[in-house]
């Protein structure tokens, strides 16, 4: 694609250039927590329902954002890992009477070693053998899910407990809002150091060209491998508060079309640019719920979107500034 | 049934999947050879030809029925629909993304693949719709083991087209080229072959090969789905990986060994078939791990 400086991006860049300043961008930090901390009263419990599966989204986004945007491995599994985040939850709490805490680090874990297991061997090969391996390996997950009998099979689990925080029941809608907007806040921060770690400009650099980036001495494999495991456990993450949120988890939550919906998220918004995602996973949410009469269209939307934004701007809505296509 | 008749019976239902398998990854592997990509749309492909097969068959039953020569007229039309519909895609969606990164591609087909599901979801409702056949159920009786005719007609169709597409290739002038830019599209280009024009029919050939296994599979099991092109075009790259992506005869012999594979995995005490489809995925992840260039490929550098 030819680089375009249209006037849409020329306008955009004389809007941040007025972000710059520290003040503004303090003030407009500030404004959104206190958005963020108001919501549920101002706009009542449907809202605050929606808005909860829009902050699980950024969470998941984000994730996905660090294998696809930052790394450029394209992942089509990734419900999968969010699938073992939610069922490791489930299986301890439920079966074996473990605290959610504790259970917590057991499921970031579990989703990690299936990231080594899965991103191990096929991280050598061609980048779309990995794309479709990882497509494989969701159906896996989701079949197992469907077949064995620890995860309750097609009717999956349910009455999952609402964990404790310090004295704090986590039960009501709201209470459960304001945990996935800490959940939010995290993965935007630890994406934000990533993004600008020595690891971050490490993945950027095989991203743009892995022949130079190992003959620098980067380790390809290493680094992708880094990528693939740090998504799998902000999936996971989210798998398990998305469990203790619903109480029930089936294997249908976690099938390719969630895959697609959180890349989607990913891509619309902009892959690698932080506030592109977070809005891309607001527009994937919140789209429907403003576009309610479209029903079964409303991926057919998204597809057309995606395939528009491919064509045409295929750097998101909101991409990074300075980084045309 | 003694242990004789568990191995004829399940060769023969191997031989039928594989052959759906096989026609599929003809497509996949041909495709990927001459412009290295993995078109997610594939499936999609099948899926459409199944419906315009479907749709042809209705047009032409009260004209020719709705046995065995109808199917063939409606699959040729389906096929002829079909590979029109991917020659398009590739103008429209793949041609101007060739030079972008392999990401981008990628994430292109697989748009395709999301906007060929939604359009014929929206259309049908999501619902199965009934492929309505006058297919009777008769068939030969060898010793205990029972062939239907259809099972004999669709396995040896398959391979006519099979035949048709290694005479195609190996044999004409058009079939030279595009063996030429599968291995080098900028000499070809050189030497003075049209490459777009060999791309379009390499999408064509290929895109009707999947619509004829869809009509047929459409025929054989009775009913169509929007998402039906989603698990075989999975396995059908599986198939185009066990023979080496990219080799023609690769994917039929892949197509096979993996239709059988998974009729004879139903077979393993334990496994079971609800978990066939997880252990042609296990087959997939396991070729490529071990043997990535497949049975009958050559190994490759990744596209820069």
């Amino acid at each position: 694609m030819t680089p375009r400086d249209t006037a849409s991006d020329r306008l955009r860049d004389r809007i941040a250039a007025r972000f710059e300043s520290p003040a503004l961008r303090w003030g407009g930090i500030g404004l959104i927590l206190v958005l963020m901390a108001v919501l549920p009263a101002a706009l009542g419990q449907y809202a605050t329902v929606i808005m909860t599966n829009a902050l699980l989204y950024v969470v998941l986004a984000l994730g996905l954002n660090v294998v696809v945007g930052f790394a450029g491995l394209l992942d089509l599994g990734y419900a999968a890992f969010f699938a073992v985040g939610a069922y490791t939850i489930g299986i301890l709490t439920l079966d074996f009477g473990v605290n959610f805490w504790l259970a917590l680090p057991v499921a970031v874990l579990a989703a990690a070693i299936a990231g080594v297991i899965i991103g191990g061997p096929t991280l050598r090969l061609r980048s779309d053998y990995l794309a479709i391996v990882t497509l494989g390996f969701g159906e896996i997950v989701r079949f197992s899910a469907r077949n064995l009998a620890i995860t309750g099979k097609a009717s999956g689990l349910s009455g999952i407990g609402q964990p404790w925080l310090f004295g704090w029941h986590i039960a009501t809608p709201t209470d459960f809002y304001f945990v996935f907007c800490a959940l939010a806040i995290l993965a935007v921060v630890v994406s934000l150091r990533l993004e600008n770690s020595r690891l971050g400009r490490a993945w950027l650099y095989v991203r743009h060209d892995e022949d130079v980036a190992e003959a620098m001495g980067i380790n390809r494999v290493a680094v992708k491998l880094a990528a693939y495991v740090t998504g799998a456990i902000f999936a996971a993450i989210g798998g398990a508060f998305f469990a203790a949120n619903l109480g029930a988890i089936s294997p249908e939550s976690f099938s390719f079309t969630q895959s697609v919906l959180i890349l989607m998220a990913v891509i619309l918004g902009g892959m690698g640019k932080i506030p592109g995602v977070i809005l891309g996973a607001f527009i994937v949410i919140l789209g429907p719920e403003l576009l309610r009469n479209l029903g079964e269209l409303r991926l057919m939307v998204f597809a057309v979107m995606l395939l528009l934004i491919m064509l045409f701007r295929p750097s998101g809505i909101w991409p990074k500034r300075g980084v045309r296509s | 049934m003694s242990v004789f008749d568990i191995i004829s019976h399940q060769l023969v239902n191997g031989l039928v999947l594989g052959s759906f398998y096989a026609l599929v990854a003809l497509g996949y592997t041909m495709i990927f050879g001459v412009i290295k990509l993995l078109n997610f749309a594939h499936g999609d492909l099948y899926m459409v030809g199944g419906f315009l097969g479907f749709l042809s068959l209705s047009a032409v039953a009260s004209v020719v029925g709705s046995d065995w020569p109808g199917i063939f007229i409606a699959m040729f039309l389906s096929m002829i629909a079909v590979g029109c519909i991917g020659v398009v895609i590739e103008r429209v969606a793949y041609h101007p993304m060739l030079a972008a990164p392999r990401l981008s591609i990628l994430i292109t087909a697989l748009a395709v693949s999301l906007v060929l599901q939604n359009t014929v979801l929206s259309l049908t409702g999501g619902q199965y719709t009934a492929f309505k056949t006058d297919l009777g159920f008769g068939g030969i009786n060898l010793g205990s083991l029972f062939i239907s005719y259809n099972q004999m007609v669709l396995v040896a169709t398959s391979g006519v087209l099979m035949i048709a597409l290694h005479l195609f290739v190996t044999r004409t002038q058009f079939g030279r080229a595009m063996r030429a830019v599968s291995i080098d599209m900028d000499m070809s280009q050189l030497l003075g072959i049209n490459v777009p024009v060999i791309i379009a029919v390499t999408f064509f050939i290929g895109s009707a090969l999947a619509a004829a296994a869809g009509t047929m599979a459409g025929a054989y099991y009775g009913s169509i789905w929007y998402f039906m092109g989603f698990l075989i075009g999975l396995k059908a790259f599986t198939a185009a990986v066990i023979g080496g992506i990219g080799s023609i005869p690769g994917a039929m012999l892949g197509g096979l060994i993996l239709g059988l594979l998974e009729a004879f995995g139903t077979q393993i005490p334990f496994i079971g078939s609800e978990w066939k489809d997880v252990f042609s995925f296990a087959v997939l992840i396991l070729v490529l791990v071990l043997k990535p260039t497949g049975l009958l490929g050559k190994s490759e550098q990744e596209r820069m």
